[in-house]
């Protein structure tokens, strides 16, 4: 199905976009061990993925924070898979719930916040147990445009800080460019690597801004040259097919 | 228009039952003094309310509560735990749940009362035999609700857990029993129900004390009186344990109080 083929350098930051049923949520999938391929190898940090190995991090499009437990518990909850020493485990949670500014609400449960400060939650949750790697399945699409653009200006912080390796998958190309060293475009329909695109604009940096910068602009306009061919096509099937 | 988005008024409401209570108890109860209603057959509220304090002052409410009680309790735990065991095995485990899941809908066609002298075979008019009449009811209600509430959870949910490290256990342990807790705690309350009817049901077949004895033993002498006051002692019986049940599920399922 899928004819995805590249590499992901560590420590960067890489976004991956494409029209919708392309394979780009499938390709972090594969990655993270949640599903298998069925055909073709899978390896992180040169070793085949086979099964998942806690390396990983991985943030949902969807809520995936446990309703029943509460914020603490939540962004616990990894440590406690792992077998953290309790009052080790405590400590890190309440470092990592400060860090994502969620300080005083630890004993709220997560039907009492609001989709921003959910998806702050999950960030700890994810972060707490510093995985190697970070896998974001389109983590802001849900949030209101101001809501995303702070935790994509918070997410940069947190990651500039740790420079961890992330597959970011998106179909906005702004946030893409914004966020990333190097875009991959993928095809419509059996998903491949259309093309690759370095980002050399310069860190840290100022997502409120840098969407104005004639370099983003540029940028933007190839990459989309490339994308909308590909959008296009996703859209003439999806109505041939209806 | 706009009336009709108001909400209603408890207290109305509360009014009104009872109001609606008193005009059929006092309806009865005239019908009966004034011979439109056949006592023989319907009886009247105030003979009901006589032979309670009768059955009261006889010690007999006591015991025959305690009795039918004591094998409600034991099939509703019994059959409870037995229902959630199996509900979280079948439904974390795809085979045995395909395997299963099929024969006990099967078990679950037939009509629970058709098992009883079945079971008086196996243990006597004994204790064990209405509670094996009870957790016969109760298993089946617990376990459809907890394999339904299992297999409606979240696939997110699921795969978030399993990429933060969560084992299979850690997965049903954090994930899938939480989740089902909301479908398990509704099933207990009608479970409630379903144990007294296996426990009554049992005693109906033969017995020497509770509840449903009480009932029988009433029908057999033409008592019309005593099978109402053995039925109001079940209804008061029946509240009793639900707004428990309802008190713990408040309690144990915070995170949803909002929305009970």
């Amino acid at each position: 199905m899928l004819g995805v083929d590249f590499d992901v350098d560590a420590e960067r930051f890489v976004a991956l976009v494409g029209p919708s049923g392309c394979g780009k949520s499938t390709t972090l999938s594969l990655v993270s061990g949640l599903d298998r391929a069925s055909s073709g190898v899978v390896t992180v940090r040169g070793k085949p993925v086979d099964g998942i190995t806690g390396e990983i991090g991985f943030l949902f499009q969807r809520d995936a924070l446990m309703p029943w437990k509460t914020v603490r518990d939540n962004v616990l909850l990894p440590l406690q898979l792992r077998g953290v020493p309790r009052k080790d485990a405590l400590r890190r949670a309440a470092e990592w719930i400060a860090r994502v500014g969620l300080r005083g609400f630890e004993a709220s449960f997560p039907h009492q916040l609001s989709g921003g400060m959910r998806k702050r939650v999950s960030l700890a949750q994810t972060l707490v147990y510093d995985p190697e790697i970070l896998l974001m399945d389109e983590p802001f699409s849900a949030l209101d445009v101001q809501t995303r653009n702070l935790m994509e200006g918070e997410l940069l912080d947190l990651w500039q800080g740790s420079r961890k390796t992330v597959m970011f998958v998106t179909h906005d190309l702004e946030e893409a460019i914004a966020l990333s060293d190097e875009v991959i475009v993928m095809t419509a329909g059996p998903g491949r690597v259309k093309v690759r695109y370095d980002v050399p604009l310069p860190r840290p940096r100022d997502i409120e801004k840098i969407r104005f910068e004639p370099q983003f602009t540029e940028l933007y306009s190839k990459m989309w040259n490339d994308l909308r061919d590909e959008v296009l096509e996703s859209y003439a099937r999806a109505t041939t097919a209806g | 228009m706009r009336e009709q988005l108001r909400p209603v008024d408890r207290w109305v409401v509360v009014y009104t039952q009872l109001a609606l209570t008193l005009v059929v108890l006092a309806g009865w109860e005239a019908g009966g003094q004034a011979g439109w209603i056949d006592k023989v057959y319907f009886s009247k509220p105030s003979d009901i309310a006589l032979q309670i304090a009768d059955w009261w002052r006889h010690g007999y409410i006591i015991g025959d509560v305690v009795t039918t009680m004591s094998e409600t309790i034991a099939g509703l735990i019994a059959g409870a735990f037995a229902g959630i065991v199996l509900g979280i095995v079948l439904a974390s485990n795809r085979f045995l749940g395909a395997v299963f899941e099929p024969l006990l809908v099967l078990l679950n066609s037939i009509p629970r009362v058709t098992l009883v002298p079945l079971f008086i075979l196996w243990f006597g008019f004994k204790f064990e035999s209405k509670m094996a009449s009870s957790v016969a009811l109760v298993l089946f209600v617990v376990f459809f609700a907890t394999y339904a509430g299992i297999k409606d959870v979240d696939p997110t949910l699921v795969a978030n857990a399993r990429v933060m490290g969560a084992k299979r256990l850690d997965v049903i342990r954090h994930v899938l029993v939480p989740s089902a807790l909301t479908w398990i705690f509704s099933s207990l309350r009608s479970a409630v129900g379903f144990a007294l009817i296996g426990a009554v049901v049992a005693e109906y077949f033969g017995a020497n004390a509770g509840v449903g004895y009480r009932i029988v033993y009433s029908e057999s002498n033409y008592n019309t009186a005593g099978v109402f006051a053995g039925l109001v002692i079940l209804m008061v019986l029946v509240t009793l344990v639900d707004t428990f049940i309802r008190w713990v599920q408040r309690r144990l399922i915070l995170w949803k109080t909002a929305a009970l």
